[in-house]
Parts: structure tokens; C-alpha cells; sequence
């Protein structure tokens, strides 16, 4: 098995392809929902301590809104698609047009919730048939599920798996950007996870030997 | 000067810190994992766990740590709790708070039941070092942040959507 301490340059460059892949489409498809340039960072891939994966979003107590869904198949692992709050609201805004959205009413209301949700679902959606285009691997996500809570009980859920065998966790980070905007709108993460089982099947699927 | 500067003591994920009296240990965004807190009653110490996963059988890895599961991280607690502070086992209470389902899957992964086995291992935990368990704040679906104050034993409890109860 590959533990998160063994993985060389290139199995990083491996994993920031897919993170690239598969964020690209999903920009693509937000861009579609809003109607907006979304803009996408260089996904990076971090070997972080799990006290550390949530700086990623801001640190354990910031309220975020998350999708999280279980990626099934050859590949299994946890996606995660995170807004800070204050991004969830502005992003409803714009797409429903009701400016009456504020942190309390997002998961009270069905609306909002099931465009959040809905929103995450596409998203990971089209990131994910990238990923199993690229890699020819076979990877279905399960239905999506939205939580408001403070980052760091919403991202220890995606650590179980990989608890099991290491201190570390090995995250593949894309960030999607409204390009232009004089208010900060969407600025969301991508984070996959992928089970500590899954690392040796991608490089295999991909012709990359596991060492070196 | 003659007054103590209260003090947060920071417990990170899989990890365990002790208090001396005046002393507070935090603990922030638990989830699924649990913080339990094991003090001595009238000495004002304490020590906090944040653990994660219930039992270190599900180690598959080659690193282990300790502090990472509900059945190795309380005893070797305790045992630090011992040495630091000259206490036995019999005279230390338990608190503890954590144990939610973030997410609710009809799947089988592992992290869906993650929370509720984790409580159950830290109270069989307790139990085999005879230590009471005298108030809990599990399961439920929200994330926690706590905080014990080794001056009053209370132990606060911070949630998003509810705000702070104290246990």
C-alpha cells in the first residue's frame, strides 16, 4: 500500500493532473450555473497533518458549507466541495436572486438547500467523470450531502478511512474563483480524498510504477 | 500580580494534553471524534483526549499513535496523569462530548457509525479503569468545540447551531 509519507514527486504530479482534469470541467459547469467566468488555481496536492487539512479552508471552528459524497467504484474515496458561509450566501443570492438569504435560513429552507446541494452535485459530477475519463477507472458518486458546521467536524469525516493507516492525509486542493467581481462570490474548494487503498489502483490505471 | 493568568491549553485531533489548576483545555471542531476529559475532583487537574477512531485494531499503518484511539489513549493518559500528578485511577472522574454523524449515509463506509463506536469505546475505556463517567454531550449531527476549566470542572460546549451548554 502507498502510505501518504511514500509518495514521490511524480505521484504528486500525477495527482494534481487529476485535480486539474477534473476541477477544470467543474468550473466549467459552475460557469454555466451563474452565468459568470469562473476562474480555476493550480490544484495543489498536500500532504498535510489532520490538525492541518482544515487550514485549508480556514481553520477548525470557520463555518463553511459542505458537500460531501462518497466516490464508489474502482477508486473509492471523499469529495468535498466547501464555501464559507458568507461565499454560500452571496452564491445563492446570485443564482436565486432572493437577497432575503442569509447563514440561518440556507439549510432551513428547501430551496436554497437543494440548490446548494444540487449546485455540489453537478459539480462533483462532472469533476468526477473527468477523473474516470483520464484514468479509465470506474468511479460513481453517491448522493450528495449538505451539512453548515464548523470546518473541522465536517472535514474529519473525509479522514476516517485514511486515520487508519497514517497520520497524514493526502488531499488533492482545486480552488474555483469568480474571475472578475468587485464582491468576493464563489471561492470554493475542491478537496478529494481518495482511500488509502485507491493511491495504488490511479497509478496503476495510468501506467506509473509505485516506486520511485 | 498574585492572581494566576487563566491559560488555554490546545488539544489537537489524536492527540492528549493535562492541566495544572487554572488551566483550560480546548478542543475545537469535533465531529465524529470525542474529547474526554478525566480530572480529579478536588486537585484541579485534568487531562483531555481527542480521539478519533474507537479502537487502535483498526491500525492498518506502520506509524501508531497512541492518542489517535479511545482504548489506548485513555489508559496511557491515566498513566501520565499518575506520574504527573500523583493520582490514582480510583479518585479520577470522566466528562465527555463529541460522537456526532456529520453525514448520514445509507452506505457502508466505515465513517458512518464512526461517532456512536467511538462514544461506546470510551466508555468501556473508562469502565475497565473503573473511572465514572458523570456527564456526556453525544451523537446528534452538529460539530463541538469544548472547553474544561480545571477551576469550576465544567466543561462548555459550543455548537453552531445552539449555542453554549455546559456539563
Amino acid at each position: 500500500m502507498i502510505t501518504p509519507e511514500r509518495l514521490s514527486d511524480l505521484h504528486k504530479d500525477i495527482l494534481k493532473e487529476i485535480g486539474n482534469i477534473g476541477a477544470g470541467h467543474a468550473a466549467t459547469a459552475l460557469s454555466g450555473l451563474v452565468n459568470k467566468a469562473i476562474d480555476m488555481h493550480v490544484p495543489s496536492v498536500k500532504l498535510a497533518r489532520f490538525h492541518e487539512v482544515t487550514d485549508l479552508v480556514g481553520g477548525e471552528e470557520t463555518v463553511v458549507a459542505a458537500t460531501f459524497l462518497r466516490v464508489t467504484g474502482d477508486a473509492p474515496g471523499n469529495m468535498f466541495f466547501i464555501l464559507t458561509i458568507d461565499e454560500a450566501v452571496s452564491y445563492l443570492k446570485d443564482l436565486t436572486g432572493d437577497n432575503r438569504i442569509d447563514e440561518e435560513s440556507i439549510l432551513a429552507c428547501d430551496m436554497t438547500r437543494s440548490a446548494l446541494q444540487e449546485t455540489g452535485n453537478i459539480l462533483a459530477g462532472s469533476y468526477l467523470s473527468s477523473f474516470s475519463d483520464f484514468t479509465g477507472l470506474h468511479l460513481s458518486p453517491s448522493v450528495p450531502h449538505l451539512t453548515v458546521d464548523m470546518a473541522g467536524a465536517i472535514l474529519s469525516a473525509g479522514l476516517v478511512e485514511m486515520s487508519q493507516v497514517s497520520d497524514y492525509a493526502i488531499i488533492i486542493d482545486t480552488q474555483l474563483k469568480e474571475s472578475e467581481g468587485e464582491r468576493t462570490g464563489i471561492d470554493g474548494h475542491f478537496l478529494l480524498l481518495p482511500d488509502p487503498d485507491s493511491f495504488e489502483k490511479i497509478f496503476y490505471s495510468l501506467g506509473v510504477p509505485l516506486d520511485e | 500580580m498574585n492572581k494566576t493568568k487563566t491559560e488555554t491549553i490546545q488539544v489537537k485531533i489524536s492527540d492528549y494534553q493535562l492541566a495544572q489548576p487554572s488551566q483550560i483545555l480546548k478542543t475545537t471542531g469535533l465531529g465524529s471524534c470525542i474529547g474526554v476529559v478525566i480530572y480529579h475532583p478536588s486537585k484541579q487537574v485534568a487531562g483531555m483526549a481527542h480521539v478519533m477512531l474507537p479502537s487502535s485494531k483498526l491500525s492498518k499503518g506502520s506509524t501508531f499513535n497512541l492518542a489517535k484511539y479511545a482504548d489506548t489513549a485513555i489508559p496511557e493518559m491515566v498513566n501520565e496523569m499518575k506520574q504527573t500528578f500523583k493520582v490514582s485511577p480510583t479518585q479520577l472522574i470522566a466528562k465527555m462530548a463529541g460522537g456526532a454523524q456529520m453525514f448520514q449515509f445509507t452506505g457502508k463506509s466505515e465513517a458512518l457509525r464512526v461517532g456512536p463506536r467511538n462514544a461506546e469505546a470510551v466508555k468501556e475505556a473508562l469502565e475497565i479503569l473503573k473511572i465514572p463517567l458523570v456527564a456526556e454531550d453525544v451523537g446528534g449531527q452538529n460539530g463541538r468545540t469544548i472547553e474544561f476549566n480545571t477551576d469550576d470542572n465544567m466543561l462548555s460546549i459550543r455548537t453552531i447551531h445552539k449555542g453554549i451548554t455546559t456539563i
